[in-house]
C-alpha cells in the first residue's frame, strides 16, 4: 500500500487520472494485505492476548489457593479422589500440567465455547462428561495452533506420559494410554465408556480434544488417559511434576 | 486510488504522511480488535471440538 501510495505520490500533476486496471491492482494489492493481516492477527496476537490472559489467570489461582511447596514430593493417594463440585458455567476451576509439553501448566475452565472458554481462559470441559476424578471419562478441549495454543504438542504425547490436573485441593495424575485422530463428529471418543458405547463407567479417564492436521480442522486429534493417583495439594507436588531427578529422590 | 486519496490530505506532505500513519494504525486497531474477532468464528481452523457441542461452541 505504501509503496503505490508514493508511487502516485511522485506522479503527482501529472494530467492522468487512475486506470480502471490501476484501481483494481490497488484493490488486489489492498486484498493481499489484509490477509496477509489477518495472518498475523490468528497466527501470533491471538496468542500474545490469549497468553497474556491466562498468565493473569493463573496468578489469580495462586493468590486463591495458596502456593503449593514445590520442594516437597506429595506422598500417593491410592483411594477414591476427591470430586470437585460442578462449576459454573466458564469458570476457571482447575490447570494442567503435560511436563510433555513444553509450557508449564495452563488454566482449565468449565465449558467449550469459543468466545468465552477456549479462546480466552486455555482448555475447557465438556459440560456433560466426568469431573477429574470421577468414574467416567473426564474430557477437555483445547487450541492447538492459536489464542495460546494449549494443546499445541498434543501430537507427540505417548503412551505413559503423565497429565496432572491440579484443582484447589487435589492434583490428579492420568497416563496417556491411546492417541487417535477421528473424525469432528466422533463424539464417542469423549464418551463416558468410548471402547464400548452404553456400557456403565467403571473407570476413571480422562481425555483431551484438539484440532487435526495442525492449521485446520478437518479432524480431530484425541489423547485418552487412565487415572493413576491422586495427592494432596497441601502435601507438595506430584512425582509426575518433579522435574529434577534428585527433587524425586529428596521426596 | 490511493494516490488521488493522498492528494485528497490536507496539509503539507509531512503532515500527509502523518495522517496516513495514523490513518493505518486506527485501521490495523480497528481490524485487530473487531472485524477480525468477528470472522474468525468463521474460519475452519479454530474448531477442536468433537460431537454436536461443535455446533454450539
Amino acid at each position: 500500500m505504501n509503496a503505490a501510495r508514493r508511487a502516485g505520490a511522485s506522479h503527482r500533476g501529472r494530467p492522468r487520472g487512475p486506470g480502471v486496471l490501476g484501481v483494481l491492482g490497488e484493490l488486489l494489492l489492498t486484498a493481499g494485505v489484509l490477509l496477509g493481516l489477518f495472518l498475523v492477527w490468528q497466527l501470533w496476537w491471538t496468542d500474545v492476548m490469549a497468553d497474556r490472559e491466562q498468565a493473569g489467570i493463573l496468578d489469580g489461582l495462586e493468590q486463591e489457593w495458596g502456593a503449593v511447596d514445590e520442594e516437597r514430593i506429595a506422598p500417593r493417594q491410592d483411594g477414591p479422589p476427591p470430586v470437585p463440585a460442578t462449576p459454573e458455567d466458564t469458570m476457571v476451576f482447575g490447570t494442567m500440567h503435560v511436563p510433555a509439553f513444553d509450557r508449564d501448566r495452563f488454566p482449565l475452565a468449565e465449558g467449550v465455547s469459543l468466545e468465552q472458554v477456549l479462546n480466552v481462559k486455555g482448555a475447557g470441559h465438556y459440560p456433560q462428561t466426568a469431573l477429574p476424578g470421577q468414574v467416567g471419562n473426564f474430557s477437555v478441549a483445547g487450541h492447538r495452533n492459536t489464542y495460546g495454543r494449549v494443546l499445541e504438542d498434543i501430537a507427540g504425547l505417548e503412551k505413559g506420559d503423565p497429565i496432572v490436573v491440579e484443582t484447589d485441593e487435589a492434583f490428579y495424575v492420568y497416563e496417556v494410554t491411546e492417541s487417535l485422530v477421528v473424525m469432528p463428529d466422533d463424539a464417542w471418543v469423549i464418551a463416558p465408556t468410548p471402547d464400548e458405547s452404553g456400557a456403565e463407567p467403571t473407570e476413571r479417564m480422562l481425555t483431551l480434544t484438539a484440532c487435526h492436521p495442525m492449521y485446520s480442522a478437518r479432524e480431530r486429534y484425541i489423547v485418552h488417559a487412565e487415572f493413576s493417583y491422586w495427592t494432596d495439594r497441601a502435601d507438595g507436588i506430584p512425582e509426575a511434576l518433579a522435574t529434577a531427578p534428585d527433587a524425586a529422590e529428596e521426596g | 486510488m490511493y494516490a488521488w486519496l493522498f492528494r485528497l490530505l490536507p496539509g503539507p506532505l509531512w503532515v500527509r504522511i502523518l495522517l496516513t500513519v495514523l490513518v493505518l494504525a486506527a485501521l490495523i486497531v480497528a481490524l485487530f480488535g473487531w472485524v477480525f474477532p468477528a470472522i474468525a468464528p468463521f474460519m475452519p481452523f479454530n474448531d477442536g471440538l468433537v460431537g454436536a457441542v461443535a455446533a454450539t461452541g
